[in-house]
């Protein structure tokens, strides 16, 4: 169990008790594989008896849509677009993670506010302004920075998904470049400046994107396996208090870490 | 982000606050009135206005989805848009505009439902200072009295139901409406908002309002911008 932390004020109205599920971040720049890393750890650590939930921006109820539908037409101005997505935030914030997190799954979010926070200071918000915004926010058990070495490389990617480049990831919004592709370097190399400016602030474990996915994966399942093991090795009594919530059979505890690190010695091991 | 304060523009920015029923919305249509009639270029913003929000603010009544944060937030969010779009353009055009309901509708109604009191003022930083904010307020009976007179039912969040301080909807709204002029009471000397008593009469009331915009007035904000119609 652990006592809720906020960054700034808590939301009002909330009972501010103990929670037994874990928050995970996994943040990073448009391309950084982030939906790919969110899907297999969450097989994962269903696999490892664990509660699972994943959200990630514009998917909550209340204002999901509407923001889709306002970048379609092109038509959200600066302060309003940061505040739609506050709006989403705080929506997934009280209906999904929190309870969530009471009923002790493992809560699993592609991006959190720091998207949100380098996207709005990129477009010339105060930091200190959309800093405050998001002072509601839970302070997550950790959070996973995917970094990448260029955003050269971030581009490559992004064609290699077949996807193409899209609109607001390229910053087109913001005119830096003539093209899609200009703008989408310019872009994304200001977001990253901002990411990294973070990550002592917030306490970014980084994470280098660069390597293959099995690599990278391989990482991240480390990570979070210490993350959640964490509670198993500081409060040995509490073992029996979490037999009431049966999503939570046994935490992916320590044969979890020997079975990856003969997975990467192995893997070593080939690429030798 | 220029934030509250610092704007500088050659319009000017009129608005009225105060709880429901208390008469603001009548006053600034009469002020409407006189300044296009005196030839001034005055454009108008409502509050809830955006069509960019207002399916999903509709949606959300509807469907009871609302906590006081998301409340606060989607309502930020309208605003913004309204700031962006309705607001700031006129005012560097150099018209005047007119808004009925302001920030400090939000600062009252998020507070009175429990939203912390700095933070739902940091959510608006980015907002214009206004010329002269007008307060009408009115003693809650009186305001009571006048919804109750014109309006057969009243909606849930307007009167504060999604709170459960009360089952009884007038009770919750009586609640809710003294809640809110506590704080708009609050903001009077916060914001130095401009108080007027709308127990006077509308011709009374009215009068006061010209004579304070009127100081404000010259005579080259007419030159400024045609608006057509």
């Amino acid at each position: 169990m652990k006592e809720m932390k906020f960054y700034g004020t808590a939301l009002p109205g909330l009972e501010i008790e103990p929670y037994s599920g874990k928050l995970i971040v996994i943040e990073g720049t448009d391309g950084v594989g982030r939906s790919t890393h969110v899907a297999l750890l969450r097989t994962w650590l269903e696999s490892g008896g664990h509660g699972v939930l994943d959200t990630g921006m514009t998917r909550s109820v209340l204002a999901g849509r509407g923001i889709k539908n306002a970048r379609e037409g092109h038509t959200l101005g600066r302060l309003t677009m940061q505040l739609y997505y506050a709006t989403d935030f705080a929506d997934r914030l009280e209906n999904q993670m929190l309870p969530a997190l009471r009923a002790g799954f493992v809560v699993l979010t592609d991006r959190y506010i720091y998207s949100a926070i380098a996207r709005a200071v990129v477009r010339g918000a105060d930091p200190e302004w959309v800093r405050g915004i998001y002072g509601m926010a839970l302070v997550p058990d950790a959070v996973f920075y995917l970094r990448v070495r260029s955003t050269e490389e971030l581009a490559g990617r992004v064609l290699a998904s077949g996807r193409g480049f899209d609109y607001w990831e390229s910053g087109m919004d913001l005119g830096l470049g003539n093209d899609y592709y200009d703008s989408f370097i310019a872009y994304q190399k200001q977001l990253l400046r901002e990411f990294d400016r973070m990550s002592g602030e917030y306490g970014f474990r980084v994470v280098d994107a660069s390597r293959p996915v099995r690599r990278v994966a391989a990482e991240l399942r480390r990570g979070v396996a210490r993350i959640i093991e964490g509670d198993t090795v500081d409060e040995p009594g509490k073992e029996s208090a979490k037999v009431g919530s049966p999503e939570k059979v046994k935490p992916a505890s320590g044969p979890v870490l020997k079975e990856i690190a003969k997975e990467e010695s192995s893997e070593k091991a080939k690429s030798a | 982000m220029i934030s509250y304060g610092h704007h500088r523009y050659p319009g000017r920015l009129f608005v009225v606050e105060g709880t429901d029923g208390s008469g603001k919305s009548t006053q600034l249509a009469l002020l409407y009135q006189w300044l296009k009639a005196e030839g001034y270029p005055v454009f108008f913003s409502e509050w809830n206005s955006s069509p960019l929000v207002k399916d999903t603010t509709r949606r959300a009544k509807r469907r009871r989805l609302f906590t006081p944060t998301t409340f606060s937030l989607l309502h930020a969010t309208d605003f913004a848009d309204r700031t962006e779009r309705n607001i700031i353009p006129p005012l560097k055009a150099g018209a005047i505009v007119l808004a009925d309901r302001y920030i400090y509708t939000a600062f009252a109604r998020d507070v009175a439902r429990g939203c912390d009191r700095a933070w739902v003022r940091e959510v608006y930083k980015f907002a214009v200072k206004p010329t002269v904010a007008f307060f009408f307020r009115a003693p809650l009976d009186v305001a009571i009295d006048r919804i109750a007179s014109s309006r057969p039912s009243l909606k849930y969040y307007e009167a504060g139901m999604d709170m459960d301080w009360s089952g009884d909807e007038e009770e919750s709204f009586k609640m809710f409406q003294g809640k809110i002029l506590d704080e708009y009471d609050h903001m009077v000397g916060e914001f130095s908002l401009t108080q007027i008593d709308a127990t006077q009469s509308i011709r009374v009331q009215q009068r006061q309002m010209r004579e304070i915009v009127g100081r404000y007035l010259k005579e080259k904000l007419k030159e400024k911008v045609v608006l057509t119609k």
